[in-house]
């Protein structure tokens, strides 16, 4: 195979990657708002506070790191009451949402997800005193979770 | 047969903050996915995992289909007392695993 061949099928094989839907539903942005509304009710959510770590470019969705870190004093008087993160173009918008306490000294929850598509991610925590703050991540995925068969 | 590896400190000084990162074996199988027959294998994932220190609750993380195979879980605990850590996973088909660990605070 000559190499303008092999470019042109390998830009093929990336759109079919990128095209194919994760099973039967998929969330989209509206989805995820939904979740968002469900969770944060009324209340204002601010930008800030929250740090979100996952790498910009993943190469396999299957197992994606991601590491949310809130500023909180994590006090009896002020701290993160729990973290919530939601995705875009899974087939459910919700990832996971945690509830911390004072004894957890620090706001931070660390897990591996899976993503199947080039998506928004959003984390949003909420303070003992009822505010919510937020941060949102974009994610460029090369290979989706669940096309495979599973054998 | 159930694997799960824990890692946390063994001792930690009082008032300290200590991390705590816990793996378990587990497909997560999302409820989306065709199997090789193209029917929809059906959904087996962990809910919920929670964390106590001595009985009393410090972390509770419920789960979705969207979280990796063999889920990792790091978190944080303020090191108060001697005593035990016990972690906990349930989910779907009755799937519960119970683990405890020891630490000593000093």
């Amino acid at each position: 195979m000559d190499r303008r061949r092999f470019l042109a099928g390998a830009a093929v094989a990336t759109m079919v990657t990128t095209v194919l839907p994760c099973g039967p539903a998929s969330a989209t942005p509206e989805a995820m708002a939904a979740a968002i509304a469900k969770v944060v009710g009324n209340a204002p959510v601010r930008e800030g506070r929250v740090s979100l770590d996952l790498p910009p470019l993943v190469e396999n969705g299957n197992t994606v790191p991601l590491v949310v870190s809130v500023e909180s004093p994590m006090t009896e008087a002020d701290y993160i009451k729990a973290i919530h993160v939601f995705n875009e173009k899974n087939p459910q918008p919700d990832v996971f949402s945690v509830r911390l306490g004072p004894r957890n000294g620090r706001a931070v929850v660390g897990t591996r997800i899976k993503l199947g598509d080039s998506q928004k991610i959003v984390a949003i925590a909420e303070t003992s005193g009822g505010q919510f703050w937020s941060a949102s991540a974009d994610v460029i995925v090369t290979l989706a979770a669940c096309l495979e068969e599973a054998t | 047969m159930v694997n799960v590896l824990i890692n946390a400190p063994k001792t930690a000084k009082r008032g300290s903050i200590v991390e705590i990162k816990a793996l378990i074996l587990h497909p997560m199988e999302t409820g989306f996915r065709p199997g090789a027959n193209g029917r929809i294998i059906p959904r087996n994932i962990i809910e919920r995992f929670t964390a106590t220190w001595n009985g009393t609750g410090i972390f509770d993380m419920e789960m979705s289909p969207a979280i990796a195979a063999n889920p990792f879980v790091s978190f944080f605990a303020v090191a108060n007392e001697s005593g035990t850590i016990g972690l906990r996973w349930t989910g779907d088909e009755g799937f519960v695993v119970e683990e405890r660990i020891g630490i000593a605070v000093e």
